[in-house]
């Protein structure tokens, strides 16, 4: 169910080799050596090992929260709420850490937080049928509207030191935590929609909701968890982020949930859900965290790369729209 | 007739109750809301809001969205503002025609996009966001326009008191009631409705969904440009950020008022109380004595309430469905 | 001999590769009413789609009062004076009934829709068709056979000079009927050439002057009514006699399998009760909206009935969802197989294995050599024509779409297979192979449930007919007793 532009036709190639050229994960996989290969030649210091650790900082957070993004928007539903869902699990974990309570429960409390606020989007949904992407325009306000309701404008930062360990802590040498945290995570969805029942079902859902329900797939419980999941991530990422600043301020995360569904659709999952894959959206996380170091390397500043990610996006989907729509195009 | 008003416009009718029930209950506890500064201030606020809402209503009713509006309010704005400090002596007029001009141009990329390469909308105006935003960091440099570099001129226009109300105010309800001409009398307007209610049943009387999604980007965007200097020289500022996130604020206006997110249905009076509804609150909590820091929250609250009761009536009111039918790529 | 008013000759369309019209001929004659027939996929629709401007024909001619036109859209098909009433209401729910009327030509004044005038001309035109109809309640609050007649009255609004009727009667009851009949006469008197479609041979006889037979996307016929009569339409229609068409078995019938008892749910049916025995064709028979798809999808577990007693080999069930009547061996062939069976961007094997995942998986991991394996098995005994079980289901033609999506039900070993409408739009060769399927699997003692608005089909494949209106049994019919008349009586007399 890859994203093959099918009508494009190359001769003088064998079969496979077509396939593999017109396929969207090997544009992107040349687009990340070639932007590699930009850094490296813009600066000579991009090929320490530390500097491409300090790099992938940028962007493990929102994409470790991608992906359940595209389990999500695979399944044919979308959920903006995600920014603000870190934010609300930051200031639990804020709170919770003022009042004393240990790592450990912080961390529980993180992702269960989260967890919550993806079982309400999930409700609403699935339950009172409110259109996801209204649903959680409400919801997005919502979230952060708790969060500063609780804090205010004030700081929390009472976090023990060895909270600190997730967002800047190293497992092997210049391999950080969170980096080696989104590679197993990027494996095991991976292996999850590509390999399992769940995944199969997944698309299915995406690609045909009513077919679906009439093969004995219960659609509505799928939406329900995926958002579940999705929410207990962005817990997840919240842990990050929080331990990566040290601090709580509500203000955080604001604007993710836009570049974390940039990275989903620059991946090549398909905005009307049914196609995509997890290779993909690694790769566009690869991809803009690239591009964004390269024009930190340039001195410009992070709301410029809007400008490149943005043009991606479209140009993305007009390309695979103009060229590979004969295998998409409704049947009259 | 309250009963029959209620089965015929569910959403409108509840909102003006509510409306005046919160008006009523706030200026009586809290007289100093009456106050008229705070009221013309609240006016201003709420109108920007009711023009953009009434702008991203049209492209709702053609089953898109438009999440650029902010950014494109932000961009042209910060053109507008550049414009000013660089020929303050050319005057108002070329500035709003250029913000009407740019905007519809920016609104027009986002229909164009949309009607012939028919990529989802939502993907077209998030991709755009970022662009316009990238933008106007780009074209400014990364500075502040002050009120300082502005012109007396470029500044006093939204502050033009007419009739007790700044001509901001007066703006938001010209805006409002040309929408509301435009949906009613004109053969574009009609057809807005019938594109967004049935496609199919619009493409077999000849009506051409995708040129018609492409007019309501423009019209949005046109709304857009000129919010766009309306907020810069109401706040006397242009700088990257301007109205950032505003986008959502405007589509849970058009939610609230009733305006179906799946298209085809809604009013200009509906949108027009939705942003009341949202700027009474915020306006209302700092006099209230509640914490500015609740306003979100009590936003949210009601947002994400009124969402789930609109889907709720709208699903009494399509009648039973079999099963929901396949999803369909508009 | 009178020059037609509208005429179509040597019109072709394709659509990727199929071919849905080979030769389109069709005249229409000012004042009379010109009867097409032809069975489901005979190329009526893709034909009125080229008239109404929806499609445009990949070659051939139109002439408008012997003027060649193109009719290049469906603007231009109303500015020609060219008015469809589709058979399913084409209607804006949230736009008012006059609005709904004028859709294509709103008065206007000074540029402005003039909504006075459109109120009173709409309520002009109402009067006659339907008193209780007000021009500015929503569409959405009429009914079926009202937003038929808003159909009607904006082909009478806009002065067409051709009417095209794509059967209008198929939702409406017997007195509906007579006053449509009503409104055709009077559209006739006025001078307006009118194409009707219908499948019902009396009512060609009482309104058509002329006729034409469509049969897999060919004019295969056309003349006067009167020349001809029932009989020749049909063997022009099928174009081979029915036993050809039909390979009806003779299978012994087994035991009881699956029992329904006093079934009801809301408005959609009511105290439905009947029983289908292992070997068994079940034909159910009824008008569009008579209720028969919701009780086979009560039955199937996607709506809770809110009474009765459904059995299978004596087993009272309670069925929830889809996944426990799978579980249970009934399977529920959907009627749209394109929006509701199968899934199009998906290979023929994942849309094959889609209900028995959990049949063919390991640990949850889908094992892709059973996967193969149950594909290649059914591509083979289906005969599925298809490169390999990884082509796409969107690629195939809509008899091997079919066959995939019964293919899939197979694989989940049913007891009870409910087929609705199994073999509509797919062309003639592809109905007799699934005719034939449909034998092979009751020779092998499963039930057939097989619920189809086409007369030849259920006369020729069931062993018994139970015929539904308005959400109740009314009938049920031996093979030997059933007549097409009998049938038709059932299913429509008020």
């Amino acid at each position: 169910m890859s994203k093959a532009l099918s009508s494009n036709y190359t001769p003088g190639l064998p079969i496979a080799w077509k396939k593999i050229l017109l396929k969207w994960e090997t544009l992107l996989g040349l687009a990340v050596i070639a932007d590699f290969g930009l850094n490296t030649y813009l600066s000579p210091y991009f090929l320490n090992p530390w500097t491409l650790s300090d790099a992938s900082f940028n962007f493990t957070e929102q994409a470790i929260v991608a992906l359940p993004m595209a389990l999500l928007i695979i399944a044919g539903e979308i959920d903006i709420s995600v920014g603000s869902t870190i934010a609300l699990c930051s200031v639990a974990m804020g709170l919770a850490a003022k009042a004393g309570f240990a790592t450990p429960w912080l961390v529980g409390l993180g992702i269960f937080t989260g967890f919550l606020a993806g079982c309400f989007n999930g409700f609403l949904v699935t339950r009172l049928r409110v259109p996801s992407i209204v649903a959680t325009i409400g919801t997005l306000t919502l979230f952060r509207g708790i969060a500063y309701a609780l804090v205010g404008n004030g700081v929390l930062k009472s976090y023990q030191p060895d909270f600190a360990y997730f967002g800047q802590g190293y497992v092997i040498g210049p391999v950080s935590f969170e980096v080696t945290l989104f590679a197993f995570l990027a494996l095991v969805f991976a292996v999850a929609l590509h390999k399992s029942v769940i995944g199969r079902r997944i698309f299915a859902i995406g690609a045909n909701p009513v077919a679906s329900r009439l093969s004995g797939i219960p659609v509505e419980r799928y939406k329900f968890w995926i958002f579940a999941l999705l929410g207990a991530t962005a817990g997840l990422a919240s842990i990050l982020l929080t331990s990566r600043l040290g601090s709580t301020r509500p203000s955080i995360a604001t604007g993710w949930e836009l570049s974390i569904i940039t990275m989903v659709i620059l991946g090549g999952v398909s905005i009307n859900g049914g196609q995509g894959s997890i290779l993909g959206v690694v790769l566009a996380a690869l991809f803009i965290g690239l591009v964004t170091f390269g024009l930190s390397l340039l001195n410009f500043p992070g709301i410029v790369l809007g400008i490149v990610t943005g043009t991606l996006l479209i140009g993305v989907v007009a390309i695979s729209s103009a060229l590979g729509q004969s295998g998409r195009r409704r049947r009259s | 007739m309250l009963k029959s008003l209620f089965l015929r416009a569910p959403a409108v009718t509840g909102l003006s109750l509510l409306i005046i029930a919160l008006l009523l209950s706030v200026s009586i506890a809290f007289p100093p809301f009456l106050d008229p500064v705070n009221l013309k201030s609240a006016f201003d606020d709420t109108a920007l809001l009711m023009m953009m809402a009434v702008g991203e209503m049209f492209v709702l009713l053609t089953r898109s969205v438009d999440l650029s509006v902010a950014a494109n309010a932000a961009l042209t704005g910060m053109v507008v503002a550049l414009f000013n400090a660089k020929y303050p002596g050319a005057g108002i007029l070329p500035v709003l025609l250029i913000s009407l001009v740019m905007g519809s141009a920016l609104g027009a990329f986002n229909g164009l996009l949309v009607w012939k390469l028919r990529i989802p909308s939502i993907v077209v105006t998030l991709g755009t966001l970022s662009v316009f935003r990238g933008l106007v960091y780009i074209i400014s440099g990364g500075a502040w326009v002050n009120s300082g570099q502005m012109s007396h001129a470029f500044l006093n226009l939204v502050r033009l008191p007419l009739l007790g109300i700044n001509l901001l105010s007066w703006a938001g309800v010209l805006v409002a009631i040309l929408a509301f001409l435009f949906l009613r009398y004109s053969l574009t307007g009609r057809n807005l409705y019938a594109v967004g209610n049935n496609p199919e049943a619009a493409a077999y009387a000849g009506i051409d969904a995708g040129r018609l999604q492409c007019v309501a980007f423009m019209l949005s965007g046109a709304i857009a440009g000129l919010s766009g200097y309306f907020w810069v020289a109401r706040f006397g500022v242009a700088y990257t950020d301007v109205a950032s996130g505003f986008e959502l604020q405007v589509i849970a206006a058009c939610v609230i008022g009733g305006v179906s997110i799946s298209g085809g249905a809604g009013g200009v009076v509906g949108v027009i109380l939705g942003a009341l509804f949202l700027g009474i609150i915020k306006n209302a909590l700092p006099v209230v004595g509640i914490s500015p820091f609740f306003q979100l929250f009590i936003s949210g609250m009601v947002i994400t309430v009124a969402v789930a009761l609109n889907s709720g009536t709208q699903r009494k009111t399509h009648g039973r469905h079999i099963l929901e039918s396949s999803k369909v790529t508009p | 001999m009178t020059e037609p008013a509208f005429s179509l000759s040597g019109i072709t369309k394709s659509f990727g590769g199929v071919r849905a019209l080979v030769r389109g001929e069709l005249e229409l004659f000012a004042g009379e009413v010109t009867a097409l027939v032809g069975e489901n996929g005979a190329g009526k629709s893709t034909l009125v789609k080229i008239m109404t401007g929806v499609y445009q024909a990949d070659s051939g001619a139109i002439r408008l009062n012997g003027q060649p036109v193109h009719i290049g859209s469906a603007a231009a098909a109303n500015r020609l004076g060219i008015s469809a009433i589709h058979q399913e209401p084409v209607v804006f729910d949230d736009l008012s009934v006059a609005e709904n009327i004028f859709i294509t030509a709103r008065p206007r004044r000074h540029g402005m829709v003039d909504w006075a005038q459109m109120y009173s001309r709409a309520a002009g035109i109402l009067a006659e068709l339907d008193p209780g109809i007000d021009p500015k309640m929503l569409a959405r609050e009429l009914g079926v056979a009202q937003k038929h007649l808003i159909q009607i009255a904006r082909a009478l609004s806009n002065e067409a000079r051709i009417v095209i009727m794509d059967e209008p009667t198929a939702a409406l009851s017997h007195r509906e009927v007579e006053e449509l009949f009503q409104i055709v006469q009077r559209l006739k008197r006025e001078g307006r050439a009118i194409l009707f479609i219908t499948h019902k041979f009396e009512e060609i006889f009482a309104l058509a002057e002329r006729y034409a037979v469509f049969r897999d996307g060919a004019a295969v016929g056309s003349g006067l009514v009167c020349e001809t009569d029932r009989s020749s339409l049909i063997s022009m229609m099928v174009g081979r006699t029915v036993d050809q068409v039909f390979p009806k078995q003779e299978v012994p019938i087994g035991a009881p399998l699956l029992q329904v008892e006093a079934l009801s749910r809301g408005e959609e049916f009511a105290d439905v009760s009947f029983t289908l025995n292992g070997g068994e064709i079940l034909g159910v028979y009824g008008l569009v909206g008579a209720g028969r798809s919701e009780v086979m999808q009560a039955i199937f577990g996607l709506h809770r009935p809110d009474s009765g007693r459904i059995a299978l080999r004596g087993e009272t069930l309670n069925i929830r969802s889809p996944g426990e009547a799978i579980a249970k061996g009934i399977a529920y062939l959907p009627e749209d197989r394109q929006s509701q069976g199968g899934i199009l961007s998906a290979s023929i094997g994942e849309n094959i294995v889609l209900p028995c995942l959990s049949g063919i998986s390991h640990r949850g991991f889908v094992n892709r050599r059973d996967e193969q394996a149950l594909a290649t098995r059914f591509i083979g005994e289906l005969q599925i024509k298809t490169s390999s079980a990884s082509q796409l289901l969107e690629e195939l033609s809509g008899g091997n779409q079919q066959k995939v999506i019964i293919a899939k039900w197979l694989a989940t070993n049913p007891q009870v297979m409910i087929m609705d409408e199994p073999t509509k739009g797919i062309d003639i060769g592809a109905k007799t192979a699934v005719y034939r399927l449909m034998g092979e699997l009751v020779a092998k003692g499963l039930g057939i449930i097989m619920v189809s608005s086409e007369l030849p089909e259920i006369m020729g494949m069931a062993d018994r007919i139970l015929v539904m209106r308005r959400g109740r049994l009314r009938a049920c019919f031996s093979r030997a007793d059933a007549t097409p008349e009998r049938i038709v009586a059932a299913a429509t007399d008020a």
